[in-house]
């Protein structure tokens, strides 16, 4: 088949045509609109870098970063710890092995805006009742404050991604030569050793893709903010991506949630490519 | 050497595993109770195992055509990303030129915008041609889902020698022919794979429906129950109840081809 040929293009042509008219169109169009005064209906006018400067000095817009940014950093150093540590465990001398990989596997099929509905139960009803039980006060009121947002937020998610990462983590392990180990075991290495000079190594790889996966997927969470604490109390566990969603849909400053998206784009974009970048370049030195 | 059991290592993940099973266990026992048990307690079983909550959410939530709903959307959106986008990575991948690999390299750059930063202009523009239906809620899929799917059915494709293609053409077979009755059954486990991984997101997916559904009768899964849950927000014996619901499908899906499943989401998070 060469790219002269029709029915190269018969081949593409319908992921060309979605692809273009559902990413690359709305995209391009997105970037211009958010130098406009665009309200989806009229182009309005042209207003340069207007918008760009008025998000900067938007309290609530900075807000929903840095709580992003705070949750993200947090999330991903959980879920990876916790992944990482099951992955472990399962690969170990456990006989109930498939077992425990199918139970933590678990909440990953189920979509994020029901796991935020049940867990909602699980802060409000539930610790209330056990903190009235064992007569612990700071189990009452959960979500009803910016932190119980926040720390509920991260056991959701960490609940839910481990099982991934997890898996991830588990595929790395299992691909691994087992005579390296039983070597390093023959040569007297404890297991401490072992960990961190063969096994560790050795995944490495595993942790480019799992960061990277965690980062991406906090960073840009939605279902689970809206189910969990809905942005609340006050707006103050909104994250970025709910923000835009109420700037555009609820305010219908349109132009002004564009700008927001394109910055939007920006970070997540960054992210994506200096962890790439990074962990490639670990890679190599190892 | 043989792998000596370690019963300490056992019992933990043994109770972990009970941990992790303990938000479901919560859910499911509580579905079961009235409204005044649940503020009694809620912890222990139900004194009575009752359906009167199932029966009132599963009316509310018009559950049957709700779930044919969301097979409906699923079942098509993943059938057409499956074949449109292994006919366009074999295209790329069989006519190798600076042309493809642009191309190639646009869907995989496509897979850093997140939805956010394209979807005010989507929704827009797909409303002005009156695209806001379910229509154009499977489009839409097949334009966010084709950039991973043709990203792994390229890496697959790459490893299927193209001497294949040549005899079967030598033999008198048409490009269309040599895709689908050589190349195509050889990419089923990549194919397995690409389907786990969309119909995981599709079923699951709340934001661009909500955006893009707007006829009531048309909702899927995740759409009604987030209007149910705000109908019935301090009505949890019923809330409850409707999450169970809306779970035992996946539970069904998740005992069938759990092995399947958990291979599919690995392989597409690794490579």
């Amino acid at each position: 088949m060469r790219t002269k040929d029709l029915s190269y293009w018969l081949f593409l042509a319908p992921v060309l045509l979605a692809l273009t008219l559902v990413v690359i169109v709305p995209m391009l169009l997105g970037v211009y609109y958010s130098f406009t005064t665009w309200n989806g209906i009229d182009t309005g006018e042209f207003v340069g870098f207007q918008n760009y400067i008025d998000l900067f000095n938007d309290q609530r817009f900075m807000d929903s970063l840095w709580f992003t940014t705070k949750f993200s950093i947090v999330s991903v150093i959980l879920i990876n710890l916790i992944g990482l540590s099951l992955a472990l465990l399962v690969t170990g001398r456990v006989r109930s092995s498939k077992l425990l990989r199918t139970t933590f596997f678990m909440p990953n099929l189920i979509g994020g805006l029901i796991l935020g509905f049940i867990w909602q139960f699980i802060f409000i009803k539930v610790f209330a009742s056990v903190g009235e039980i064992i007569g612990m006060e700071s189990l009452q009121g959960w979500l009803s404050t910016t932190d119980t947002g926040f720390w509920g937020l991260v056991i959701l998610m960490s609940w839910q991604m481990a099982g991934y990462i997890m898996v991830i983590y588990i595929a790395y392990l299992e691909g691994m030569p087992k005579e390296l180990l039983e070597a390093s075991e023959i040569d007297g290495a404890s297991s401490f050793q072992r960990f961190r000079y063969v096994v560790f190594p050795l995944v490495a790889p595993a942790f480019t893709v799992s960061m990277f996966l965690t980062l991406s997927n906090t960073f840009k969470l939605y279902d689970q903010n809206l189910s969990l604490t809905g942005g609340g109390p006050y707006n103050s566990t909104e994250m970025v991506a709910m923000e835009i969603f109420k700037t555009a849909f609820m305010q219908n400053a349109f132009a002004y949630a564009q700008a927001k998206a394109v910055i939007f784009f920006v970070i997540v974009a960054i992210i994506a490519l200096v962890q790439v970048y990074l962990n490639k370049r670990k890679e190599v030195e190892m | 050497m043989r792998k000596k059991w370690n019963i300490k290592l056992e019992v933990l993940g043994l109770f972990l595993a009970i941990l992790w099973l303990l938000p479901f266990y919560l859910m499911f026992v509580n579905s079961f109770k009235s409204k005044k048990e649940i503020f009694m307690d809620t912890i222990r079983p139900p004194e009575a195992w009752s359906f009167d909550n199932y029966i009132t959410a599963f009316e509310e939530l018009d559950f049957m055509r709700t779930l044919f709903n969301s097979l409906l959307i699923t079942v098509v959106s993943v059938v057409l990303i499956i074949v449109f986008s292994a006919m366009a990575a074999y295209a790329l991948s069989r006519a190798k030129s600076r042309l493809s690999t642009v191309l190639f390299f646009t869907f995989v750059a496509a897979m850093l915008i997140p939805f956010q930063s394209v979807m005010i202009p989507l929704v827009t523009v797909f409303g002005k041609f009156e695209m806001l239906n379910r229509g154009g809620l499977i489009f839409m899929y097949l334009g966010f889902g084709a950039s991973l799917s043709i990203f792994l059915y390229h890496g697959a494709l790459n490893n299927i020698p193209r001497s294949l293609d040549e005899a079967a053409t030598i033999d008198g077979a048409n490009r269309w022919q040599v895709f689908w009755h050589i190349i195509f059954p050889i990419l089923k486990p990549i194919t397995v794979t690409v389907a786990i991984l969309n119909i995981i997101w599709i079923w699951n997916d709340y934001l661009l429906p909500s955006l893009v559904i707007n006829t009531p009768g048309s909702e899927t899964i995740p759409l009604k129950m987030f209007f149910f849950f705000g109908e019935y927000t301090k009505q949890w014996h019923l809330a409850l109840a409707g999450l169970t619901l809306a779970i035992v499908p996946v539970i069904i899906f998740y005992f069938f081809a759990q092995r399947e499943i958990i291979k599919g989401v690995s392989d597409g998070a690794v490579k």
